[in-house]
């Protein structure tokens, strides 16, 4: 999948998250408290189920969930072969 | 949506409903008075495998799936609800080990879970903080490879006889969770009696003093002991609770049932007056909807779906005030006879009103639904 690809699947992912029009990639999520307290493990699931693979204690740090930016990139990193 | 069950569902839905027929029902009125459920009990419970219900199998548990692991907590809710206080907590600490512990974590502790060897207990309630979960008082803090844990925790089900505590804490002002074992120095539990609920689920308070834990015993990262660990641990407590709610809901229901038929006024049995029939009425409408939301919310789980944590707080919500309303009703429909300990409604009043505090208040999670529904509008 293209980049572009990664991000618009989280984009529509977070549109049913949060009420913020035009987000930006880079707009922090969890730093900004845009999210409630159900949104982490629902991001979770999110990443897990659309791209293939689990997330796991070794990936527990908010540079792999702050942005769309940041999610695109952990999620690259992880499903590269 | 699917609402039936598979063969293997509805047979093991059969044996869940006969062992609670069996052993826990004719039990659990007694369990309530002597405020304390029997380690005979807790045995057979592990031998069945009930203990380690939604542990993998190669993690050396019974690997259920949501929906037979839903039907074990509707069934065992219909006996009795501390008892299934006791699978939730073991349930909701086993989940976040899976889910977020290290392969030597997993290792060390699921198996003896999975036994029922070790029982557990999730401590995240403080004397002063409740509802505001994230912002607990425990204090962690590491030095020489050991973290320091100081606090309290309060209304710990289980807490008087669990060997092993996930504990939330603050460290640095970040949430983190930890695990600790009964035997570590520094670490104190004393049991709290006479609840109105839930009275034979042993809660204890917690007392941590230079409470000192490898630093291996941290369960996740720092900074994500709320949102993640205790995250995972809350869903399945959720989820557990709204089943658990959904059978002792059919207490309420089969209980009225049987009594209605039995006890006549006016010259006729009580099922005839249209009155009482309204309430049977309402139970069994209140009870398929509540656990259609329950199995809606299990094949989600099953499919690993984000939208499930949304729909789990649904089903919770939802399936703790039919429960409390079957209760109220059950009671009602039972006279002076319900009011008495002869009869189990009472009991059933008393742990449905706690159904609706825990895991999330009701409030609270009317204030996620709620703010869900603004989000989901456009
Ligand atoms: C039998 C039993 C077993 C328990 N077992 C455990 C356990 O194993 N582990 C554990 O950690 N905890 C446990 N608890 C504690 C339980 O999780 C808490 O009681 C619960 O989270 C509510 O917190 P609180 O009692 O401090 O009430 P508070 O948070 O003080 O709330 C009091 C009331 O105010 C309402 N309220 C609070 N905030 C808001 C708001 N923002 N908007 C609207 N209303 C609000 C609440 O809904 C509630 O009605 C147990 C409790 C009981 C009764």
């Amino acid at each position: 999948m293209t980049t572009n690809g990664t991000k618009e699947k989280i984009r529509s992912f977070l549109s049913k998250y949060i009420k913020k029009k035009d987000l930006k990639e880079e707009d922090e999520l969890f730093t900004s408290r845009l999210v409630n307290s159900m949104f982490a493990m629902q991001l979770v699931l999110f990443i897990e189920k659309e791209f293939s693979f689990k997330v796991e204690n070794e990936d527990l740090d908010l540079k792999n969930f702050n942005s769309i930016n940041a999610i695109s990139a952990f999620v690259e990193r992880k499903a590269a072969p | 949506m699917r609402t039936e069950l598979t063969p293997e569902q509805s047979e093991q839905q059969e044996a869940f409903r006969a062992f609670a027929d069996e052993k826990i029902s004719p039990e659990a009125d007694q369990y309530d008075r002597d405020e304390r459920i029997p380690a005979e009990t807790l045995k057979r419970l592990a031998e069945k495998g009930y203990s380690g219900a939604t542990i993998p199998k190669e993690n050396g548990g019974s690997g259920m799936d949501m929906i037979t692991y839903g039907l074990l907590c509707e069934e065992i809710g219909r006996g009795s609800a501390s008892l299934l206080s006791l699978i939730t907590i073991q349930t909701m600490v086993s989940q976040a080990i899976l889910k977020w512990g290290d392969d030597s974590q997993k290792a060390q502790w699921l198996p003896k879970m999975g036994k029922g060897e070790i029982l557990c207990s999730f401590a995240l309630t403080e004397p002063e903080i409740g509802s505001d979960a994230k912002n607990v008082g425990t204090s962690a803090v590491l030095s020489d490879g050991t973290y320091l844990l100081n606090g309290r925790k309060k209304w710990i089900s289980g807490g008087q006889i669990a060997d092993l505590f996930l504990i939330i804490a603050q460290c640095d002002g970040a949430p983190a969770a930890f695990l600790v074992e009964r035997d570590t120095p520094g670490f104190f539990t004393e049991p709290i009696g006479d609840m109105m609920g839930f009275r034979s689920a042993m809660l204890a308070e917690i007392r941590m003093e230079d409470c000192r834990i490898p630093e291996e015993n941290l369960l996740g990262r720092i900074g994500f002991g709320f949102s993640h660990v205790a995250g995972t641990s809350l869903d399945f407590g959720r989820y557990s609770v709204a089943w658990g709610c959904v059978g002792l809901a059919r207490a309420c229901l089969e209980a009225s049932l049987d009594y209605t038929e039995k006890r006549k006024q006016f010259g006729v049995y009580l099922k005839e007056h249209q009155l009482i029939q309204g309430m049977i009425a309402d139970m069994i409408t209140n009870l398929k909807a509540a656990r259609m939301l329950c199995i809606h919310a299990g094949h989600l789980k099953d499919s690993g779906d984000p939208s499930v944590i949304m729909e789990t707080s649904v089903a919770k919500y939802f399936a703790s005030r039919i429960a409390v309303k079957a209760a109220m009703d059950a009671v009602q429909i039972h006279g002076a006879n319900g009011c008495s300990s002869q009869y189990p409604v009472q009991r059933y009043m008393r742990d449905a009103k706690v159904m609706e505090i825990i895991e999330g208040s009701n409030q609270i999670q009317q204030t996620l639904i709620a703010k869900y529904g603004y989000l989901i509008k456009d």
